[in-house]
């Protein structure tokens, strides 16, 4: 009895405390609900339907995984595909806007500003992949063509995007590119506040180069922003598919660059299969979150 | 008060050290930027190439094979804007008042909101900050593309179609700027810091406003560049049907849809819609480069 009101009047004076904390995480909390957490659960409810947005969804049970994984071919082709832009692109783009931030803030503010100005420039003119387009046309005089062709590096010109063979080194380029600004200003912002006396200290304490200078002060001075980059890296190159339908066309050559979102929006969009899409949808959340997973426990192997 | 000092007096404590950094040669500095500003370039290209082609005239445009650079540049993909533009249902300004205003208070609002939330999941002690942590990382990772149907029923029960609401509220529930944010609080701020505040009697709100949002200054601004770019590019997706309250994008979408004879003024137009997330982009990165440098002159 005694323990009882003890423990409610410390609860009351905990919520106390925490009530300006509520009162800030709650115009957050409250859009979040609404327009994410519950269309996602709604997303996932659907996924056991077959619903043609016109008549109601009805329920199919496991009806659409089972079509996924045992009857469509293209899925499994997809998934690999996603799988090998994860494994090749997010590791690049990951090591690339640390690289790139890191080089860039040794420069005067001024240069800075301007080098990261440049970039980012892909992210802000928005769909601008379409230059790559006529870069990599299939004639002789797509950029790309014209230029090995008067080296003298091809004798005849190469439909870059209609080989499977070149799509997808192609497809991972331009995809690394477009995505890499957000992580890379991030990292930029977050170098600036590892403070000088840390490198100071560093110098005391038997820091000799740049190399351990970077191995034990800026690298953990940073790894809260690093495991920013990385999740950044995992949602950007799970979801490789404008690029992808922009470039190669979906389907794409022999499927060679058709990623699990691309076939996902033609399921959803052409096909109007929206319970089947948002299988997909389900399956794609479950490879991405192990992905962040593992990486987050090999971050915290690294920091040991 | 005493808020304030700690906060010069780290500012301070960072500039009276002098910098004993290893750094480079001068050739190696300049090397560095040689390369730097070659792999810049090449990131640059197409930008390079909107601004190019936005001032080829009509058979620069059309001519086979496709040339890179403009070799008689004119204005006249510019000054047709105004005759494709008297076709609009609604004066062009209100289109730009739209777009300005929405902008500007939709990113406004969400850095508070974001900022907050962050400042709580990364600080707050009650239980569940975790739980709620994970949630939102994880609703990163759901592809948005299946969510547009239940979206669209919420924003209709909530009778949010069709209102400058709908371009607003949605964006709140943005997840990228109260993950980056947290990452940073939880990275930069020290809880001795926060501690110190406290007992001199500063409250939650006093410690976010006066300790958490100066520190973060330099990830509250990079955040502002996200969040302007999308919100400023964004064309809403069947939520809008009342000409008036419509924002630039929008028309844009209705210019471009020329085909090649309007290609060029396509590509000037597109040239004018980066100019606004451009400028915000110099606002915010002199104002990093401020925040940093003149710290240690003001003691």
């Amino acid at each position: 009895m005694k323990t009882n009101k003890l423990c409610k009047t410390r609860n009351r004076e905990v919520f106390r405390d925490n009530l300006p904390m509520f009162v800030m995480l709650a115009p957050f909390m409250i859009c979040f609900f609404l327009f994410t957490i519950l269309p996602i659960i709604s997303s996932m409810a659907l996924s056991f339907t077959s619903y043609d947005m016109i008549s109601s969804p009805k329920f199919v049970g496991i009806d659409n995984y089972r079509r996924m994984i045992v009857d469509d071919s293209v899925f499994g082709v997809t998934a690999r595909n996603t799988l090998v832009f994860a494994v090749v692109a997010g590791p690049i783009g990951f090591i690339l806007s640390f690289l790139l931030a890191w080089f860039v803030n040794e420069f005067s503010p001024r240069v800075r500003a301007i080098l990261s100005l440049m970039f980012y420039a892909p992210s802000l003119v928005g769909n601008a992949y379409f230059i790559w387009q006529v870069a990599f046309s299939a004639d002789s005089y797509g950029y790309v063509n014209s230029l090995l062709l008067s080296i003298g590096v091809i004798t005849e010109p190469v439909s870059w995007l209609k080989n499977e063979q070149y799509l997808m080194p192609i497809i991972i380029v331009v995809q690394l590119w477009q995505s890499m600004g957000v992580s890379f200003l991030a990292n930029v912002s977050g170098l600036q506040n590892v403070s000088r006396d840390m490198y100071e200290a560093g110098s005391i304490d038997g820091i000799r180069n740049r190399w351990q200078e970077l191995r034990y002060i800026t690298l953990p001075a940073m790894s809260n922003m690093l495991l920013f980059s990385a999740v950044m890296q995992i949602q950007s190159s799970f979801s490789v598919s404008a690029v992808a339908t922009a470039l190669a066309g979906y389907p794409s050559k022999s499927n060679a660059v058709d990623t699990v979102v691309s076939l996902m929006a033609d399921v959803a969009t052409v096909r109007y299969e929206l319970g089947y899409a948002s299988a997909i949808a389900v399956i794609l959340f479950v490879m991405m979150f192990t992905t962040r997973i593992v990486v987050g426990k090999v971050i915290q192997m690294a920091q040991k | 008060m005493k808020i304030k000092n700690i906060i010069k007096n780290r500012a301070a404590a960072k500039n009276k050290i002098a910098s004993r950094r290893y750094t480079r040669s001068k050739f190696g500095n300049f090397l560095n930027f040689f390369l730097l500003a070659a792999a810049g370039l090449f990131t640059m290209l197409p930008l390079i190439y909107a601004v190019c082609t936005s001032f080829k005239p009509l058979d620069e445009l059309l001519i086979f094979p496709p040339r890179f650079f403009v070799k008689r540049p004119t204005l006249g993909n510019y000054l047709a804007l105004p005759d494709l533009m008297a076709s609009l249902k609604v004066p062009l300004s209100r289109y730009l008042f739209n777009s300005l205003m929405i902008t500007a208070i939709t990113v406004f609002i969400y850095i508070m909101v974001a900022a907050m939330a962050a400042f709580v999941l990364a600080k707050a002690t009650f239980k569940g900050r975790n739980f709620l942590f994970w949630v939102v990382q994880f609703a990163l990772m759901f592809n948005a593309y299946t969510l547009s149907v239940p979206q669209y029923l919420i924003f209709s029960k909530l009778h949010l179609i069709d209102t400058y609401w709908i371009y607003i509220l949605p964006y709140m529930a943005s997840t990228l700027g109260v993950f980056l944010l947290k990452q940073y609080i939880e990275g930069y701020i020290p809880n001795a810091l926060l501690e110190a505040a406290k007992i001199d009697g500063a409250s939650h709100y006093r410690i976010f406003w006066s300790v958490v949002m100066p520190v973060i200054k330099p990830a509250w601004l990079t955040l502002m560049l996200f969040s302007f770019r999308d919100v400023w590019s964004s064309v809403p997706n069947g939520t809008i049907f009342t000409e008036q309250l419509k924002t630039l994008p929008q028309i844009v979408s209705q210019i471009t849809a020329g085909g090649t004879a309007r290609a060029g003024s396509a590509m000037a137009v597109t040239v004018i819609m980066m100019i606004p997330p451009i400028i915000i982009y110099l606002i915010s990165q002199s104002n990093v480069v401020e925040a940093m440098s003149s710290a240690g002159i003001k003691e």
